[in-house]
């Protein structure tokens, strides 16, 4: 099979697994306990009469698959309705704060990438030298250490004791300004830390194995530079098991910006969820939740297409 | 001269258990264009020997001693960088299982091109022409269709024929290959061999052939060297070791080999196994296993001697039947008691060993 219909194939996977995910976000909100009529209404006793009319206008008084019916057509057109707190349309409020954690989240992974790979191949390579160990303690410490921890750390040691950034975020100048861009490198790098000692270990332990395989000796026996022997031949075997497991980091670097924006007071969409799932404000909840699946389904559809561009075996 | 000539090569090996000699004082010599088997059991030094010609034994080994002079340079003495201009270039290998000695994620033709454009400095079209050449050499039907083919999607005997495609790839003068045939079934067993065989005469190259199967010996080199436990227990033009061995261990392998028209019950197999490298016998390494042996063996180390005169062999120079046997310098008492029959309707001048069949019986 060719590599495009590899992609078509496992394209159409996605869209079974969209409605699923659309069905669970919708029921696992509507399973929070609480009517969201009290919290429109701020607990205030109403007159059934004011209630009947508070509900048809949300659209609380239909069946509940009719409200998801509803709901997923127009979240197919990206209208999420408007927000049960604020009253601004759902779509804008996500999109106002939406480039922030989409920076914060890039900046993440590239933060983990671009350490945890190449550190993972010098650990591989000096394997049980004093290099090896010293990535090891430093990937024990990575994984065990909680983001809300390694970000007031952070904060501590390099915006209050060394100066180096603002304690809170300069959000006035916009994502794209370069305060904000230095200032988002301190969260990124808190919710990248755990998966980078996780790839790295992991990205050491594939090439170990790969190292000790009969075509490294080919190679060799080639003639072609040790740079050559590890860079193209054992690197993009390694990398087979490594881009899976990177693709499930996305996963957890979208979770862990909920926790890591609130310690910054990042003003992304992690932080938005927190405050509205203290309000019940349904339509941003299921809107950002819904978000969040879907950027796992996709970072999972990229792993796997990048999967099968370097192993050509899994096309089949 | 001749083109490769190995002295005194000692290989160690240093583990957590204690030092394994793999190789001990090993001396031979490969011509231009020559066909040299290297034969014993699993665990001789064969494979090792062919990895210390490639400098390619890894860690915890270490070739110690001794000089591999290929066109009389020394190549343990080179540089990194000479060193690589020479492997896969005038010295390439061919290894035993195919599937795994080739990159599961490249195209077999980037694997062969990458090779000779390395080493031939052609371009990227330039080397594809030539590989998309030596595939059809090696008798890949439609090669340039399945150029772009992983390895997945051959054969395992089409496999070793594209590991072979790459030995030949840049024209090397010496090929060592290194049981080539040992993951195939027996027909396609044959065919790589007359593979080799054909190649090896229109490339005008030498091979090293490591194998423990004796009849691929016979029916490929030109010369043998029989290895036992690191050592060279007996090496000879091939037709002498098959008509006339002249040590017990090589007459023990020749007579754990099925023949046609044998009327054996039982094949005879050589008791015990091979001695623990680390902690070697005393005296000749073969003689807890050997039905010669006497006192004076577990005492005395032979040493490779020419049968004829006694005289301490010359590897590098000489073409005469060697064994390390304490009976050909007269310290063992009694005889090396065994006959060698020929059986088959050609005699054993001209036709060679292959197609007359040699077999040994006690008496």
């Amino acid at each position: 099979m060719s590599l495009q219909r590899f992609v078509l194939k496992r394209g159409l996977i996605t869209v079974p697994l969209l409605l699923g995910i659309s069905l669970l976000t919708f029921g696992m909100v509507h399973a929070i306990p609480g009517d969201p009529i009290d919290f429109i209404t701020l607990f205030t006793e109403l007159d059934p009469q004011t209630e009947m009319e508070i509900r048809a206008e949300y659209g609380l008084d239909q069946p509940v698959y009719i409200q998801y019916i509803d709901w997923v057509t127009s979240a197919a057109t990206g209208d999420f309705g408007r927000s049960i707190i604020t009253r601004d349309p759902v779509t804008s409020e996500i999109m106002e704060r939406l480039p922030y954690t989409l920076v914060m989240g890039i900046m993440a992974f590239g933060v983990t990438l671009v350490t945890a790979i190449p550190t993972g191949v010098i650990a591989a390579y000096y394997r049980d030298t004093k290099i090896d160990q010293a990535s090891r303690v430093f990937a024990l410490l990575g994984i065990a250490v909680p983001n809300f921890l390694l970000g007031l750390l952070l904060l501590l040691v390099f915006a209050s004791w060394l100066d180096l950034f603002p304690i809170l975020p300069p959000t006035s100048k916009g994502i794209l300004s370069y305060d904000m861009l230095v200032y988002t490198l301190l969260p990124a790098i808190t919710i990248g830390t755990g998966s980078t000692a996780l790839l790295m270990r992991l990205m050491r332990s594939s090439m170990v194995e790969e190292l000790d395989k009969d075509y490294v000796r080919t190679a060799r026996a080639k003639g072609l530079p040790e740079r050559t022997v590890v860079q193209k031949h054992v690197l993009r075997n390694s990398l087979i098991s490594v881009v899976t497991v990177a693709a499930i980091q996305v996963a957890f670097i979208i979770s862990g910006s909920v926790v890591v924006e609130i310690v910054f007071s990042y003003p992304g969409i992690g932080r938005l969820l927190v405050n509205r799932v203290g309000n019940r404000d349904f339509p941003v909840i299921q809107a950002i939740v819904l978000l969040i699946g879907v950027a796992v389904i996709l970072a999972n559809f990229v792993a796997d297409v990048l999967y099968a561009y370097l192993d050509p075996r899994i096309r089949y | 001269m001749a083109m490769l000539e190995v002295e005194d090569l000692n290989v160690r090996f240093y583990t957590d258990d204690g030092v394994v000699r793999a190789t001990n004082d090993l001396s031979y010599r490969i011509e231009a264009g020559e066909r040299f088997g290297v034969v014993g059991e699993s665990g001789a030094g064969k494979s090792v020997t062919s990895l210390a010609l490639m400098r390619l034994i890894d860690e915890p080994g270490v070739i110690e001693s001794g000089e591999i002079r290929f066109k009389g340079e020394n190549i343990l003495e080179m540089d990194d960088e000479e060193m690589r201009s020479l492997r896969g270039n005038e010295i390439a290998m061919i290894f035993q299982d195919a599937g795994t000695a080739l990159n599961p994620s490249y195209t077999v033709g980037e694997q062969i091109s990458e090779a000779i454009r390395y080493h031939l400095d052609l371009d990227e079209a330039a080397a594809r022409e030539r590989a998309i050449e030596t595939l059809e050499s090696v008798g890949i039907p439609s090669a340039a269709e399945r150029y772009g083919d992983y390895p997945h999607e051959f054969s395992g005997g089409m496999q070793q024929r594209v590991v072979i495609a790459i030995a030949l790839s840049c024209d090397p003068d010496l090929i060592i290959a290194d049981e080539p045939t040992t993951a195939l079934d027996v027909t396609i067993e044959a065919q790589i061999l007359e593979l080799l065989e054909e190649v090896a005469t229109e490339y005008d190259t030498a091979i090293q052939l490591i194998t423990h199967d004796l009849g691929v010996v016979a029916e490929f080199c030109d010369r043998v060297m029989v290895m036992y436990a690191g050592h060279p227990v007996e090496m000879a033009p091939v037709e002498d070791v098959y008509y006339d061995p002249q040590h017990p261990y090589t007459v023990g392998l020749m007579s754990s080999i099925p023949r046609i028209g044998d009327d054996r019950e039982r094949l005879q197999t050589i008791p015990g196994r091979m001695p623990d490298l680390i902690e070697m016998p005393p005296g000749c390494n073969f003689h807890p296993r050997c039905p010669y042996a006497e006192e004076s063996c577990t005492r005395v180390e032979p040493r490779l001697v020419d049968v004829e005169t006694g005289e301490p062999a010359d590897p590098i120079n000489s073409d005469a039947q060697t064994a390390a046997c304490l009976a050909h310098t007269g310290e063992l008492d009694g005889e090396l008691d065994y006959e060698v029959t020929v059986r088959g309707e050609d005699g054993p001048a001209e036709s060679g060993p292959a197609s007359g069949s040699p077999g040994v019986t006690d008496r």
